[in-house]
């Protein structure tokens, strides 16, 4: 029996779309079945990020309508047969998405598949609610910007209403030089204020835009620093405890993680 | 019946609570038509005690409005010795400490009636609203309003104070618009002079709010 997991944020554009489509390509790589849900109906982006658009024959909407049978709808990874994406609808309105269906999909994949991902849209509205209905647990996603933050923290709250276990935390985009220069919030702060568990954090890097460009998730290179963190992150949705921080040059925010985790144990 | 002191604040009415009200009504009229009606004196207000005699408010209107009929004569008070169960349920809710234990996020506003003793945080975005006092055991980041009902003496404390908001009565103030860092261990009060909430150390409020104290002894003692 497999688990569902939300990545949500509140904001937009703070980085689901690329945390679901590594941490999917990480769990691959783990030699995990893996079926990735894009839920944003109408800015359908996972597909192009996972260079799977070409393929796409059937959406998650004509599932829910019954207009094909859900493993017809699914789309096998170009490098990971263990992987799958059900791809949003472009083009349906999207109130045509609705948690009894979700939650039907949702169950039928837990069959077969180790991890569901489920990719939410921004919002809190019923988009949001349908993404989370059928999750068990949650992934918020957030950048060190105070806006995305906030937004965060009401995710967070809206989640607590909901049938989910309490939600991890990924701090992305994060640029180092600004955060010592005391122009961006540091994780400790980040952490501090949301109070929810850290799962990981992944650094700003050019990489993730060209291989998200090219239709190939940053986790599939063999390393660099946001594959490296993707891939710690997977390890530790497997439940393994990996160390916070490999990124070299971020020693400040080693150390305050370090410190973190310190008085927590 | 109806003893009549005058002092220099005005009539102490000392109303015996053994009889009937229609019978009260009657002799106050009488009583306050033969003696106080002189022409060019001022106003002199008036004083009621009912000793342990409870008046519903058609009653205390009837009341008053044998008072008002006398030309020089206006209501300051009324006591009485006895209050509903009702109005004591309501004020022991009033006064009463609730405690909660919750990170409230942006977007949640958590209300009571009474002081509020909220064990966590209060994130920016977030509110809290007392009739009473706030005490948060925690750090307050977003808005909190103490005395919601006009409670002019309440307080708001916190363990860390970094709040955008400091609502107390229908006195606000707001954060700076630079960057500030939290302090800790500190309260927001009403200072009457300046007529402006100023934030001090907690230590104040045992000189600044002494009544206080039954409530602190209280949190101490759980
Ligand atoms: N760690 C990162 N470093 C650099 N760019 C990133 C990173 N994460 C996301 N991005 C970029 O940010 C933009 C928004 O990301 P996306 O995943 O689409 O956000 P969302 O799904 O939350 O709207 C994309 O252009 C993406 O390539
Ligand atoms: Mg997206």
């Amino acid at each position: 029996m497999g688990e569902a997991i939300v990545i949500t944020s509140g904001k937009g554009g703070v980085g689901k779309t690329t945390t679901t489509a590594n941490l999917g390509t990480a769990l691959a790589l783990l030699e995990k079945k893996v079926c990735l849900i894009d839920t944003d109906i109408g800015l359908r982006n996972l597909d192009v990020v996972m260079g799977l658009e070409n393929r796409i024959i059937y959406d998650i909407v004509d599932v829910i309508k019954k207009r094909c049978k859900l493993k017809q709808a699914l789309i096998m990874d170009k490098r990971f047969e263990c992987l799958y994406l059900l791809p949003a609808a472009q083009t349906s309105d999207k109130s045509e998405l609705n948690p009894e269906g979700m939650k039907e999909i949702i169950a039928e994949l837990k069959q077969e598949y180790d991890y569901i991902l489920i990719d939410c849209p921004a919002g809190i509205e019923q988009g949001f609610k349908n993404a989370v209905v059928a999750a068990d647990k949650a992934i918020v996603v957030t950048t060190p910007e105070k806006s995305s933050v906030r937004d965060a923290d009401r995710i967070i709250g809206l989640l607590e209403k909901e049938d989910v276990e309490p939600p991890h935390l990924i701090v992305n985009r994060i640029r180092n030089h600004m955060v010592k220069q005391g122009d961006m919030l540091d994780v400790d702060e980040i952490v501090q204020v949301l109070s929810i568990e850290l799962l990981g954090i992944v650094a700003d890097d050019d990489e993730v835009i060209k291989a998200s460009n090219h239709g190939e998730p940053v986790a599939f290179q063999p390393n660099t620093r946001a594959s490296i963190s993707y891939r710690n992150i997977a390890r530790r949705i497997l439940g393994e405890s990996v160390p916070l921080m490999s990124l070299e040059d971020q020693q400040g925010v080693f150390s305050k993680v370090k410190k973190f985790f310190g008085m927590r144990t | 019946m109806i003893t009549i002191k005058g002092t220099r604040e005005g009539l102490t009415l000392y109303i015996d609570d053994s009889c009937s009200f229609s019978e009260v009504l009657k002799e106050l009229d009488q009583v306050l038509s033969t003696k106080y009606t002189d022409k060019d004196e001022p106003m002199i207000t008036v004083t009621i005690q009912l000793g342990n005699r409870y008046l519903h408010k058609e009653q205390e209107e009837a009341l008053r409005e044998v008072i008002r009929r006398k030309n020089k004569l206006v209501v300051q008070s009324i006591d009485s010795n006895v209050i509903t169960k009702k109005q004591a349920l309501q004020w022991r809710d009033d006064s009463e400490i609730k405690a909660i234990t919750k990170i409230v996020r942006s977007g949640q506003v958590v209300e009571i009636v009474g002081d509020l003793l909220l064990i966590g945080d209060v994130n920016p975005g977030g509110k809290i609203v007392a009739s009473g006092n706030i005490f948060v055991l925690g750090s307050l980041r977003g808005v909190a309003h103490a005395g919601a009902n006009g409670n002019t003496d309440a307080v708001i404390a916190a363990s860390y104070m970094e709040p955008s908001q400091l609502r107390i009565a229908d006195y606000i103030s707001r954060s700076p618009d630079y960057e500030s860092e939290g302090v800790y261990m500190e309260c927001g009060l009403i200072d009457k002079e300046k007529s402006k909430i100023i934030i001090d150390r907690l230590q104040v409020l045992s000189q600044k709010r002494p009544d206080l104290n039954g409530f602190e002894r209280r949190i101490l003692n759980g």
